[in-house]
Formats: C-alpha cells, structure tokens, sequence
C-alpha cells in the first residue's frame, strides 16, 4: 500500500542538537533518517511509529522510519528533517535562483516489512560510492 | 567560568552563554538552548579527522602541510574550482576565502544559496524595510513567523527577542505581544500563537496576494490558499491596526514554489502595510554567520552570494553561478569546501558531481562530505576554539569568543586559507 505525498524537509531541534553530536553516531541517523507523517496517513498505509517506509521520488528511493508527527494535521504531507536521506530524494533544479526545492517535491510513500535504514556514512558510500 | 559567550550555532548568536571549565576543558553549558548546548559539549568528544589525502583510491594520513600542498595544487589544477562553504568561518577567515577565489579564478558562494538566496534576489528587487532584533523587543506588538519554525531552528529567538521579553514599550512581555503564525504544519511555533493560519502547502505567493489585495480594498474569492476570506480580512485588520508589525519569514517561502518572488510578495506586504502603521520584516537567517558571508563577498566583490571570478572579474547570476548549478551542470571541476557539509545538504545530482570531481574539505569533524573527500584539513570550531567576528540575523556585527584552545596542530581556517594562497602563490610563479 502506498501514497502519494508532498515532501518537505527542514530543521528539527533533535537533528540540530544530534548533528552537532557527530553525523557519524547513531542518534543523528535515528533524529535524521525519519519520515515524519500526518497520522491519518499513516492509517491509509497501515503503518505505526517506528515501522520502515519507502520514500521514492524521481530521483531517487530511501529507507525510513516512519514516525508519527507531532506536529500534525498535514495531511497528504510528509516531512523529512535535512541531511542526507533527505536530499537522496530532491530535484537539481534551482528555477533560475541557485536554490534548489528543498520543499514541495512530490513523492510516493510505501510500507516496507523490516527494511534497512542505513546511517549517513554509510548512506553516502551507497548512494555515490567511496568517492574518487 | 567564561561568561557572555556567543553560540556560534544559528543566525541568532546568542551573546549571553555562559561556559564553565574545569582544566581547560569545558564542562557545562548555561543558558545555551539544546543545539547550542551540544555544540559546545560536543567539541571536547567531536570525529576529529587526522590531515589526509586520498591516493589511486587508498586514503592515507599526511602532515599538515603535505595536505596543504595537495589542495593548492588542485585548485591551481582545476579551471573552474567552486570554493564554497563559510557559513561556520569569521569574517576575518571569510576575507580570506575570497582572496583565494580570486587568485584561484573560482567560483564562490555560501550556504545563502540554499537557504536565503531567493530573499537576496527578492531584496534587490523590491528594497528591504527591516531593522534590528533589539527594536522587535522593544517595540513589537505583532510578530508573524511565515514559513518558519524557531522552536525547531532557532530555538531561543522567542525568548530573546520577539514575544517573551520585557520591552521598553512592552513591559509585560508576551502579554503585551500578539503571535501569528502561516505555515503548512502546525509546528510547535504555532502552537504558541494566539492566531494560525494553516496554508496549502505551496500556496503562500496566493496568500500573501489575497492579503495585499483585501488590504488595497479589492475584493477576494471566498478562500485562498485553504484559508477562508473572513479570516484573511481579519488578519488584514489585525496588522493594520498594530502599532509596531514584524514579519519574520524563513524557509517555508524560500524553498517553495515561487521561491524569490514569495519573498518579493511579502516584502511588498509589508511596504503596503507601512501606509497604515509601522511594520518590518526579516529574514529568519540560519546557520551562525550566514548574513556575514554576504557582507564580506558583497563589500569585496560587490554581490552577496553566487559570485563567479573565472574571468577575473565578479559575475553574478544565480541560475547560473550558484553552487548547484555549476554542481549539477557538470561545471566545476574542483571543489573546495570549508565550513559546510554540501553532500549531506544538497539534492542528489549536485552530490554525484561533487563525489566525481576533486574534493577538499576543511572542516572540524567527519562529515558526509569528509567521506567523498579527497584531501581532509581539520580545522578549529569558529566560536569555541577561535575568535572573531560574526553577523547575527539582524546584520549586527558581534565579536565571537574563544573559550578553549584547539587541539595541538589544530590550524583555524584563516591560518589554513592563508597558507593555501601562498602556497597557490608558488606554485603558479613556477
């Protein structure tokens, strides 16, 4: 079962804090590597706080945990603290200002039985491999 | 104890923390929020990355000065290197940097690009009626966050400035005070507001339109952006009749569709609204000092961000010139990134191209970025282990403090921009 929504990314305070902890520990994956949704979403794709989610747009796919939002209602919106994950799924284009769209990119939302969520070292070696 | 320290983790840089030692090293944190409070405590425990290069695929440690040297030979290699980054630098370091950029031909541009570029944009258009945080304390009876969120990104920036605190003309504090809040969620912002306008996500340029047309006596549709029109004139009243407004917007109108000419529309609100009463506006800038990068860049090469030096002269066009367009056209073929993590930060294609292209990074800690990275310099935390200057969101200037010592061998990124240029100096005299 899945879902078509719209993906915003931004600052939480548990992924600044964490952030400043080290990207490289597991509290910055477990604050970062969330898709955060509307309950009445989660209900259509009969998933719970902590169950893994696929989130794919025309750019790319990553494994999340779902987290029920406290800062609902949006419904038909998901939102993805910044960092990696996030911006696995983002458009390259800036519309001509420089600033690409950290907001408002469409995406599908799909339950996955026990996938992987891969922390942010390991993330980045997956998706662009070990660099040069 | 070192008192009156400034956080040096958002654009609100705190100035009243108080950071307790004990042999050297620092044990406690006051006044700090949780972000501020972890970046300091974590500066004793942070990744720190060894110098290192990366050779025929096999990363290996280096002296400082071979890792130097590595740099400055792919920037002078490279015919179009992007040097971007600086959001965590002082000014002094910032100075630096473009110095670099210009003896290096580069492409120069800051973190602005994927935070408040399009507000830049907006503000060459249409002018900026703003003015500093103290006034918002002292003077503001209406404060609106629009597509910002400061409990989550600036999470003292209520308590310091705009609702809770005692003013001059708002001796009761927040009960003196009126919250609006816009934006697509009920954030833990709106929840505090005494009125919040949930609008469709994407949808705010409509919004702010249906404001500015119910305010210049035009009638409007029954609903807007999923707001009803008797709460939109409501709202039109509301700002009209305050004594002192403050529109603070963040990036719930930058990055959204409409981007420059969102903010465009909302200052042109608020240069409406000035007919009736005073009102201001201000962009919610984020990460340390961000507004200083464009001071630094626009007093040194006239422009604030996005500034192209491949020509020997400053060009600017974003669109063309900002660090993911060149990233993601396939354009720069060096990068040198200081103060900034892009490959955790920026959209997939701009970070492929960054993962092909020769890669510096000069930064505290391990990074995403450091994983792709082909030459690593450690650097000092700017605000904890080195002084200078920073710009708060306001474009107030404050001193940074220092309140430990880096690590031995540890060089700040002032002295590692330095000795990156002499040594690009030598090189392109042989």
């Amino acid at each position: 079962m899945s879902i078509e929504a719209n993906l915003i990314t931004g600052r939480t305070f548990t992924q600044g804090a964490t952030m400043e902890e080290g990207k490289g520990t597991k509290a910055y994956t477990k604050a970062a590597a969330v898709c955060e949704m509307d309950p009445e979403d989660m209900m259509k794709i009969g998933v719970k706080d902590g169950d893994t989610v696929k989130v794919t747009s025309e750019y790319g796919e990553v494994v999340l945990w779902a987290r029920r939002s406290s800062q609902y209602p949006h419904e038909g919106t998901v939102f993805i603290p910044l960092g990696p994950w996030a911006n696995a799924l983002l458009a390259p284009g800036t519309d001509s200002t420089g600033m690409p769209s950290f907001k408002d990119v469409p995406v599908t939302v799909e339950k996955v039985e026990d996938g992987k969520v891969l922390e942010a070292f390991e993330l980045v070696r997956s998706i662009y491999g070990g660099g040069n | 104890m070192v008192t009156d320290v400034v956080c040096p983790f958002c654009g609100t840089l705190c100035d009243d923390i108080d950071v307790e030692l004990e042999d050297g090293k620092i044990k406690n944190v006051k006044h700090a929020c949780v972000i501020g409070a972890r970046k300091f405590l974590g500066q004793a425990h942070a990744h720190r990355p060894k110098p290192r290069i990366v050779e025929n695929g096999e990363a290996k440690e280096v002296s400082i000065d071979e890792a130097i040297d590595r740099a400055a030979e792919i920037l002078v290699e490279a015919k179009k290197p992007l040097l971007y980054g600086w959001a965590t630098c002082t000014c002094e370091a910032i100075e630096k940097g473009v110095a670099l950029a210009e003896e290096v031909g580069g492409v120069i541009d800051g973190t602005t690009s994927v935070c408040h570029g399009p507000s830049v944009l907006a503000i060459q258009e249409v002018g900026y009626p703003t003015n500093t945080l103290g006034e918002v304390k002292n003077r503001a009876d209406l404060v609106i966050y629009w597509g910002a969120n400061p409990m989550h990104a600036h999470p003292r920036h209520l308590s310091r400035y705009s609702i809770f605190p005692r003013g001059y003309f708002r001796e009761r504090g927040a009960q003196d005070r009126e919250l609006i809040v816009v934006d697509a969620r009920k954030t833990d912002t709106a929840k505090l507001a005494n009125t919040f306008v949930q609008v469709q996500p994407g949808k705010d340029y409509e919004l702010l339109s249906a404001l500015r047309t119910v305010l210049n006596g035009h009638d409007i549709p029954d609903e807007v952006a999923g707001v009803r029109k008797e709460d939109i004139i409501k709202l039109v009243d509301r700002m009209k009749s305050c004594q002192f407004g403050i529109l603070f917007f963040g990036m719930g109108l930058t990055m959204t569709p409409g981007k420059h000419r969102n903010i465009n529309n909302a200052i042109s609100l608020v240069q409406d609204l000035n007919r009736y009463t005073k009102f201001s506006i201000m962009a919610m800038r984020g990460h340390f000092n961000v507004t200083g990068f464009g001071e630094v860049l626009t007093w040194t090469t006239g422009f604030p961000f996005a500034v192209d030096l491949t020509r020997g002269y400053p060009r600017y066009n974003p669109g063309e010139t900002a660090a993911n367009d060149v990233l993601a056209r396939g354009e720069a073929d060096a990068a040198f990134i200081i103060a900034s993590d892009p490959v955790a930060h920026f959209p997939r294609r701009s970070v492929e191209h960054l993962a092909r292209i020769p890669l510096i990074a000069i930064v505290p800690e391990e990074t995403p970025t450091t994983q792709l990275a082909d030459v690593v310099i450690p650097a000092a935390f700017t605000g904890i282990e080195v002084e200078g200057t920073a710009y708060r969101m306001d474009r107030v200037p404050i001193r940074v403090r220092k309140v430990v010592d880096p690590p031995e061998g540890v060089l700040t990124d002032e002295e590692i921009l330095e000795r990156i240029h002499n040594r690009v100096k030598e090189l392109k005299a042989k």
